[in-house]
């Protein structure tokens, strides 16, 4: 895009998902692009209305069984946007927003449905609920610190990449004996991961680098009071791995 | 019991009498309730200050058993009863996950069903679980008088098994959890008379409902004049209205009491320490917090202090629901144990602000004067023990 242009946000269906403060993530995009001189537009779709497809950034937030449902069939009657998410934008999908955007998904009572199909992921019901602190490294950005709260396990497909490897925490919940779990997915246009809500204000230099793949050009540091005191906190008990050649947090 | 958990320094005293006492007899609870008349108050937000409320009222009929601090569980139930012997009447403010259990125990009189949102999502998965829980309740006791916010569809699809439901329109400050219809997912529609879904669910009609600050109830038609700040807390005098005249206090006596209550347990308390006087309000989530937005005080300075403990919920998200962009223009301190993950928070909202995980230390950046203090649940105890060892 050019270095002027205004970067749109778009948060799909805020009145179906997005119960766990996912809307937080539009704005700190959008907070960051303006501190930086950037102009953002923050845009939402509701149910009721014909989603844009021309936004830059779409976010899908989590939800409870049947809001995940709701917003499956709601995707799948909107095929140009799936065409946009598939390969025009990049997508931030957290939670549920990551389970419907796979090939399928199974509910507590083991019904399979069919998933969006942009993730060549499977999710299936944990035995028992993940709720907790997660702690992660990513190789493009570092040490992620977020909260999980869903009873999802995810299977990748062999051509897909994760988001990150688990340190502490369940993720995707796939960890055999020897292997680490894996949290989320990355493609070219879709990042997702179980940390709910909102978690690019834990992780900045997620939003960043969302940003920066989304302007196409490298960004000014953005120094806010309270955020390295926010990180130290979550990331203490992970503070071995961090020394052990992680990028710092 | 109580005596000694207070000297051993184990806290407030009811919760420790009360769980080594179920530790003795799992069915204590079930024979202190007999012979009682029990009233179960629940609900996401202002079961404290609402079963205040109640109690005070029905003092004027006879002794009152009644959980005073806000231990909402089995064992804070039970210490009330073991305290309160004689007393014919009990007001029980319970947990909304233990209302099932401490209902079978107690067979209550009546249940008091306040309003449904989120809370602490990651102990109660889901607000609408959550109303599941309390439908089985209702469910299974036909018996009990129900007293249900109309205005909260959560709650209505909670109570609509209910075989004596009595429907108190409230109010709803936050509708944000309940976009959808509880029983069918698809969305409410508004309209003058209040809202409705396709499905059938639709706003009772209420016997008792507000009109300004006038409370209109079977017989009833008054003024109700509160010493407690904002319509959140009409909505809740109104539910304790209608349980306690049901009861068979006078009207004309239960809104004397009712309003002359001006602090609940520590909240809304005034309290002068040092150069400044703090006003201590509690909001623990979303809903709590919309419905403390509009009790601050225009130009005031505020201290908001946020912990994440057990009790508070584990996880701090909630922040991001709150509107703290409400407080721009206002001095503000970010503070408790959580105070980086609300000063991130309060950044994102444009708010400058100094924070400092002590929010008596955060005092010292503020001019003499009245200060708001909003905490959540235990940065406010923590804080409110605090000011009364200051004296």
């Amino acid at each position: 895009m050019l270095p002027d242009s205004e970067v749109s946000v778009c948060t799909l269906l805020p009145d179906v998902l997005g119960t766990y403060s996912d809307g937080g993530n539009a704005r700190v995009l959008c907070s960051r692009l303006r501190w930086r001189g950037i102009p953002a537009r923050q845009v939402t779709c509701t149910v009721d209305q014909q989603p844009p497809t021309s936004c830059d950034i779409y976010l899908l937030g989590g939800g409870e069984d049947t809001s995940q449902l709701f917003a499956t069939e709601w995707l799948r009657q909107h095929p140009q946007l799936c065409n946009t998410l598939a390969d025009r934008s990049l997508t931030l999908a957290v939670c549920a927003g990551m389970q419907i955007l796979g090939v399928s998904m199974a509910d507590v009572h083991g019904r399979e449905h069919v998933g969006v199909g942009l993730l060549n992921i499977t999710t299936t019901p944990r035995r028992r609920r993940a709720t907790g602190e997660v702690v992660s490294r990513s190789a493009e950005v570092g040490l992620l610190t977020g909260f999980e709260n869903h009873r999802g396990a995810t299977e990748l497909g062999d051509d897909v990449r994760p988001l990150a490897h688990v340190l502490s925490g369940v993720g995707n919940g796939d960890g055999r004996f020897g292997r680490r779990a894996t949290d989320g997915v990355r493609t070219d246009h879709i990042i997702a991961t179980y940390m709910h809500g909102p978690v690019l204000a834990r992780n900045p230099a997620l939003a960043d680098h969302i940003l920066a793949s989304v302007t196409g050009s490298s960004l000014t540091e953005i120094d806010l009071p309270d955020q390295r005191a926010l990180r130290e906190s979550y990331l203490a008990g992970s503070a071995s791995q961090t020394m052990r050649g992680g990028k710092r947090g | 019991m109580s005596g000694l958990s207070r000297r051993v320094g184990l806290g407030g005293g009811s919760i420790i009498g009360g769980r080594v006492t179920m530790a003795l007899d799992p069915d204590a609870l079930r024979s202190l309730a007999t012979r009682r008349q029990v009233v179960l108050v629940t609900g996401t937000n202002g079961k404290t200050t609402t079963s205040h409320m109640v109690a005070a009222a029905l003092r004027s009929l006879g002794l009152v058993a009644h959980n005073a601090s806000g231990s909402n569980m089995a064992d804070g139930a039970l210490a009330a009863l073991t305290d309160a012997l004689d007393a014919e009447w009990a007001v029980l403010e319970v947990d909304e996950l233990h209302l099932a259990g401490v209902a079978s125990a107690t067979d209550p009189a009546a249940m008091v069903i306040l309003n449904l949102t989120r809370d602490q999502l990651d102990r109660a998965a889901e607000v609408r679980r959550t109303a599941a829980a309390i439908a089985r309740a209702v469910v299974a006791h036909p018996q009990t008088t129900v007293f249900a916010n109309a205005d909260d569809p959560m709650v209505v699809w909670a109570a609509s098994e209910a075989v004596r439901p009595v429907w108190v329109g409230a109010g709803s400050v936050w509708r944000s959890d309940t976009v959808g219809c509880p029983s069918c997912g698809r969305s409410l529609t508004e309209s003058a008379t209040g809202w409705h879904c396709e499905c059938g669910l639709t706003r009772p009609s209420p016997s008792w409902w507000l009109e300004d600050d006038i409370a209109h109830g079977p017989g009833v038609s008054s003024r109700l004049a509160l010493s407690l700040p904002g319509q959140f807390n009409l909505g809740n005098a109104l539910m304790a209205l209608a349980a306690s005249v049901t009861a068979g206090v006078e009207p004309e006596a239960a809104i004397a009491k009712i309003s002359a209550l001006s602090r609940v347990a520590g909240r809304y308390a005034r309290i002068q320490y040092g150069r400044h006087t703090l006003r201590l309000l509690l909001a623990k989530n979303p809903a709590g917090w919309a419905a403390t937005i509009a009790m601050l005080d225009g130009s005031r300075p505020v201290v908001v202090a946020v912990n994440a403990r057990e009790a508070d919920g584990r996880d701090t998200s909630w922040l991001w629901d709150v509107e703290f962009e409400r407080l721009v223009g206002r001095v503000v301190a970010a503070s408790g144990e959580r105070a980086a993950d609300l000063g991130v928070r309060l950044s994102y909202a444009g708010i400058p602000h100094v924070t400092n995980t002590d929010p008596l230390a955060a005092l010292a950046e503020f001019l003499e004067g009245e200060v708001d203090v909003v905490a959540n649940y235990t940065a406010f105890h923590s804080l409110y023990r605090r000011l009364e060892r200051a004296g």
